[in-house]
């Protein structure tokens, strides 16, 4: 192989964010509101695709991942798991002044901690985050950095230098080129990120493997994060009340009740 | 703040055609262009675009500020950014919006830390506060709640709008309006990213599910890939397609393309059966608008029960192959009972 990057290997570094479980909130089902307390955070799903596509990488080139968070302190535990997944070490820009930051200040903090990082080959952030869902930090990294973007990959390779992206879109699969360094965000559910190894678990354990950043750290001023540095404020929210619904639930034996049920479907004209 | 004025519409061209999010947003835009008494123009980008300028007008544009160049053909993220930021400090427009297509959201993501505003995403509704503000409102947290996002100290204001939400505006081929070229002064390292091939996806998968009336779907509770058979049949006796939840996709069980919810799709058939699915709101997001819902699971805590006209608390092993025996049996009555036809139909 001629390509540089397996001789030198390549800096990494994947974008993550702490979010709720996606799948343990529910509705409530008096009040019809979210139920929120209590209810356990896991790494960004698209954010852990992302994470395996270095760690894919990092096995064709060599080289090194750096998961890098803006959060409260306790993003840890995010940033921790990542390195049980294989990560090699971490870091978490955490300060109270970044509390409320819209999508401008996050892509702008982030970008200077990569600056500080220095030397990164590639960026990886996941598509979206399940919990905001904008997609606009990973562009709006590559914006403040004016360096190539490659959004919605299902996967990427690296020759000569170069990145290939194959880029999900609404009708087919394109396939993009861009030099390094080249933030690339990757598509949900395109691969299957792996399970944290004892080995990995060994390391966190022994500790120092994330370092803690605050916003002066990064050379940040309070005008330029948090609410005082987003453009953009949620001005109000309204509680979208769930449709009503008839809500009957056939309770007889299960001969009967799906006879019940097929019966009022065709009652209803939705099925023949 | 210098003084902005007027309504833009990025308009994103695709094999020759305007896409149908660019048209819907030109009608949405008009109405939020009237409420502010300014002009709606329209940011036309691409190579061999003229024609689309005059369709933009005549479906409610007052202006078309078009920039060819060949090798604006096809969507790249710089050059497309470069184009919008320099018309941006040239005119100072009011408020910039993109439809929240990948390219859009691509675009939007990247101009907006570019030149320094809000962009809020996916929005669903728009309207003028009282105070003269866009009000961008999105669903917030799997659609159960609505937040409006105002971008107060910072010009443009900035959002994307999700397909399919506002009605393609009527065409007046009477309309007429003002095409201004636009030149646009690039650097090289614009065009380092290159499209090197593209694959058409394969629609039809995904096609079903986007246009089936009747959906049978299916979830965690199904406990092994092998039991979507058993969807299937279901599905193929209503004339209906077979759709999932995130869990069964996730652990690869089922393609991605047939995943329902808020990272997967908004549907909206006349029925969803939902087969072993909990109802987490993300879920819930991606089908609550189905005329109606069926749940069929053993957990009668389960948060679908909460949204589904009718629910069988059950084994849906038992209660799946109980619906194919009898739709089968149905379908064998009504076609023994059917009159036979003088004529065979030619």
């Amino acid at each position: 192989m001629t390509d540089t990057a397996a001789k030198q290997g390549l800096r990494i570094v994947v974008c993550l964010k702490q979010v709720p479980k996606a799948q343990e909130l529910q509705v409530d089902p008096v009040t019809k509101t979210l139920k929120r307390v209590g209810v356990p955070s896991e790494i960004n799903p698209p954010d852990q695709n992302a994470l395996e596509m270095a760690l894919l990488l990092r096995e064709q080139h060599g080289g090194e991942i750096i998961v890098l968070s803006m959060g409260p302190t306790s993003f840890d535990e995010s940033l921790e798991r990542a390195i049980a997944m294989g990560a090699d070490r971490g870091f978490l820009v955490t300060d109270r002044n970044l509390g409320g930051s819209d999508t401008v200040p996050t892509a702008l903090t982030l970008e200077r901690a990569i600056e500080k990082i220095g030397g990164v080959d590639l960026i990886l952030c996941g598509e979206e985050t399940t919990d905001a869902s904008t997609g606009h930090v990973g562009p709006g990294i590559a914006g403040h950095m004016d360096i190539p973007q490659i959004t919605y990959c299902s996967g990427v390779e690296i020759v000569d230098r170069r990145v290939r992206g194959v880029r999900m879109i609404e009708d087919g699969a394109e396939t993009w080129e861009a030099p390094m360094p080249c933030v690339v965000t990757v598509d949900f559910g395109c691969n299957k990120p792996r399970q944290p190894t004892l080995t990995g678990k060994v390391r966190v354990k022994r500790g120092g493997l994330v370092q803690h950043w605050s916003a002066a750290d990064l050379g940040l001023e309070p005008s330029q994060i948090g609410l005082k540095g987003s453009p953009t404020i949620v001005a109000k929210v309204d509680t979208v009340q769930l449709p009503s619904r008839q809500g009957q639930i056939f309770q007889e034996e299960p001969t009967i009740a799906v006879s019940l049920l097929l019966e009022a479907l065709r009652r209803d004209r939705v099925i023949p | 703040m210098a003084e902005h004025r007027g309504v833009w519409v990025f308009l994103e061209a695709r094999n020759g055609a305007l896409r149908d999010v660019s048209v819907q947003l030109i009608g949405e835009a008009r109405r939020i262009a009237d409420k502010r008494g300014a002009d709606l123009t329209g940011i036309l980008p691409g190579w061999n675009v003229e024609p689309l300028a005059r369709q933009a007008i005549e479906c409610g544009c007052d202006r078309i500020l078009l920039v060819e160049d060949p090798r604006l053909e096809f969507y790249t993220s710089r050059p497309f950014t470069r184009v919008m930021a320099t018309l941006r400090w040239k005119y100072n427009p009011e408020v910039i919006l993109f439809g929240a297509s990948k390219n859009g959201r691509d675009l939007g993501g990247r101009l907006h830390a570019a030149i320094d505003t809000g962009l809020a995403a996916d929005c669903v509704r728009f309207d003028v506060t009282e105070e003269g503000f866009l009000d961008m409102i999105r669903p917030a947290f799997g659609g159960k709640s609505l937040a409006h996002i105002h971008c107060e100290e910072h010009r443009p204001q900035m959002a994307s709008a999700r397909w399919n939400v506002f009605p393609m505006p009527p065409r007046d081929r009477s309309r007429t309006g003002e095409v201004v070229r636009e030149t646009v002064v690039f650097e090289p390292a614009d065009f380092d990213t290159k499209i090197v091939g593209f694959k058409p996806t394969e629609t039809h998968e995904t096609r079903k599910i986007d246009d089936a009336k009747i959906l049978v779907s299916g979830g965690f509770g199904l406990g092994d890939p092998k039991n979507f058979a058993l969807l299937e049949e279901l599905a193929s006796l209503l004339g209906g397609a077979v759709a999932s939840s995130r869990k069964p996709v996730d652990l690869g069980w089922v393609p991605k393309a047939l995943q329902v919810g808020q990272t997967g799709k908004t549907v909206r058939p006349s029925l969803y059966i939902a087969v072993g699915i909990s109802g987490a709101v993300q879920h819930l997001a991606g089908m609550q608008e189905a005329a109606k819902i069926v749940a069929i699971n053993n957990d009668p805590k389960a948060a679908i029960f909460e949204i589904a006209d009718y629910g069988i608390v059950g084994d849906l092993f038992q209660l799946i192959p109980e619906a194919i025996r009898q739709l089968k049996a149905f379908r064998g009555q009504a076609e023994s009972a059917r009159p036979r036809e003088a004529t065979p139909p030619s």
